[in-house]
């Protein structure tokens, strides 16, 4: 097997880390006084670690110009959708035993679960499309403009967790840091290449 | 830890069997419902005991009439799932912080539109009045709630004693401020010390108790030692922990909460389920060891008590 490979595999199961402490913290009698508040928090949280990783790898590969990390990002991606399913199964099972109408009734008038259920909905078609076939199926070019979607959706999810807390936002508010970073590095690029091909293009104008 | 002989725990210690059978509910239906374990593995995990929780000092006291007769949490439970944000912001920060607070010497200063405005020692104050155990629902603003035997006094018998004036209509009480004994207070994530006011009539209701004990011994810290507020019909972040100070003033006075965030917390905080705040429904809670919410009841099931507190008030603008 190529090297590249067995990194796969480290990541991917090292990926199940969170889950597998959870288990570990079950089986350990380990889950706090309020076993369902646990688990929905420590389920979001990886959630959206897993999104701020998987933003990560772009400026990660082209800083220390190792492309090879591409390969891990799509895994990365799907963990995080992974992560959010689960923090959604625990709110949907555990918190509110299928009590759809309260459930309704908190998406429509809590603006935190707002946000957060909007940015789970946006993951769905990004998870959806995240095999070769449909890169294909779509185009490089538009695929690319539908997985920019990971942006607002882990906004939303920052902004989920930032109205959550009630006092103390020094969390939310340290990730929201994070991703203020991740999305400023693709925006001063943005920036830079908008700046070089302007210039170029006078170039070529006095050229011509 | 240390592994005890049956015969030296205390029963106080012992997790309720409603805990245990609800908590082998909530496991079961989570292992089923999110497919998460096995179901062997689930049942043997279930019948383990929790980890041992510290016998504080035995308190001599009496039975009340008013306590409820449902099936109060674990001592573990209380004592390990708190909001004291003097100890950090986490649930189980206090019982992981709480230990650098100091008890002893303790006073207590009464101030303001009293005939007898005086300084109590803490231990002098709890002689003066016969204790009894009050066990009582505690709902928390966060939909959370647990059933607590506390230890305690009427603050009405304390109030009466102190003999208010007639400009006294409301009572503001304070929490210790030391940073280097509650290090929660070196971060600014409120507006420390800790405040909080009931309106007269409400201090001196039968229901409202200074507690200064929990299961039959003295208050753990992380409960708000050595002396607390609690007051059953409200959310619990009325129910004011580790008071130094209690004021008679006219004016309603200043709660930490209610000015921090006064759209989410108001300054009555009557436990109802038909004004939410605006990030949790109030409708339904969850009783801490329960699997499934259960409706959240009127002035938290005082309402027969309560409700004549508050006749002609709005209680949506009065929440």
């Amino acid at each position: 097997m190529k090297p590249i490979s067995w990194l796969k595999i480290a990541v991917f199961f090292a990926s199940l880390g969170p889950l597998a402490r959870l288990l570990w913290r079950y089986h350990q009698n380990d889950l706090t006084a309020n076993p369902i508040e646990f688990i929905t928090h420590s389920t979001g949280l990886t959630a959206l670690i897993f999104l701020l990783i998987t933003l990560g790898i772009t400026p990660l590969r082209r800083i220390t110009r190792q492309y090879w990390l591409i390969q891990l990002r799509r895994m990365l991606g799907l963990f995080a959708f992974f992560y959010a399913c689960l923090h959604l199964a625990t709110y949907v099972v555990l918190d509110h035993y299928f009590d759809w109408d309260r459930m309704i009734a908190d998406v429509y008038k809590r603006p935190y679960i707002t946000a957060g259920f909007t940015a789970f909905v946006l993951l769905v078609p990004l998870a959806i499309t995240s095999t070769s076939g449909w890169v294909r199926r779509l185009g490089g070019r538009r695929w690319q403009m539908l997985h920019r979607l990971i942006y607002v959706s882990t906004a939303l999810a920052v902004v989920h967790f930032l109205w959550l807390v009630k006092a103390d936002i020094r969390e939310p508010a340290t990730y929201g840091v994070v991703l203020a970073v991740l999305l400023g590095y693709r925006l001063v690029r943005w920036l830079l290449s908008r700046t070089q091909q302007a210039s170029g293009a006078a170039a070529q104008t006095q050229q011509g | 830890m240390l592994i005890k002989k049956a015969s030296e725990i205390p029963s106080s210690e012992i997790t309720p069997k409603q805990s245990y059978q609800n908590r082998r509910q909530f496991i079961l239906t989570a292992a089923a419902g999110a497919g998460l374990v096995a179901g062997g593995w689930a049942l043997k995990k279930l019948t383990e005991p929790e980890d041992e929780v510290s016998a504080g000092v035995k308190l001599a006291h009496n039975k009340s009439s008013l306590s409820t007769n449902e099936t109060p949490n674990s001592l573990r439970d209380i004592t390990h799932y708190n909001n004291f944000y003097e100890f950090g912001t986490d649930k189980e920060d206090p019982a992981a912080n709480a230990g650098s607070l100091r008890t002893r010497p303790w006073t207590v200063a009464v101030e303001g539109h009293v005939s007898k405005p005086k300084v109590y020692d803490i231990d002098a104050l709890i002689k003066m009045f016969p204790l009894e155990e009050r066990i009582y629902r505690l709902r928390c603003v966060e939909a959370w709630s647990m059933v607590i035997p506390w230890l305690g006094f009427p603050f009405g018998d304390f109030i009466k004693m102190l003999e208010p004036t007639s400009k006294a209509k409301f009572v503001q009480l304070v929490t210790l401020y030391n940073p280097e004994q509650m290090p929660g207070q070196k971060d600014r994530v409120l507006d420390w010390p800790y405040v909080e006011g009931l309106r007269l009539d409400e201090a001196m209701h039968p229901l409202t108790i200074l507690a200064v004990g929990l299961y039959g011994e003295v208050l753990p810290n992380q409960n708000g030692a050595p002396i607390r507020l609690v007051v059953p019909w409200k959310y619990g972040f009325k129910s004011i922990k580790s008071v130094v100070k209690i004021r008679f003033v006219e004016q309603m006075p200043e709660a930490t909460w209610n000015k921090m965030q006064p759209s989410e917390y108001g300054f009555y905080s009557n436990v109802n389920p038909t004004v939410d705040h605006p990030r949790w429904s109030q409708a339904t809670e969850r009783r801490i060891g329960e699997f499934r919410r259960r409706p959240t009841l009127m002035f938290n099931g005082y309402a027969d008590q309560v409700a004549s507190l508050y006749t002609g008030m709005d209680l949506r603008a009065n929440f």
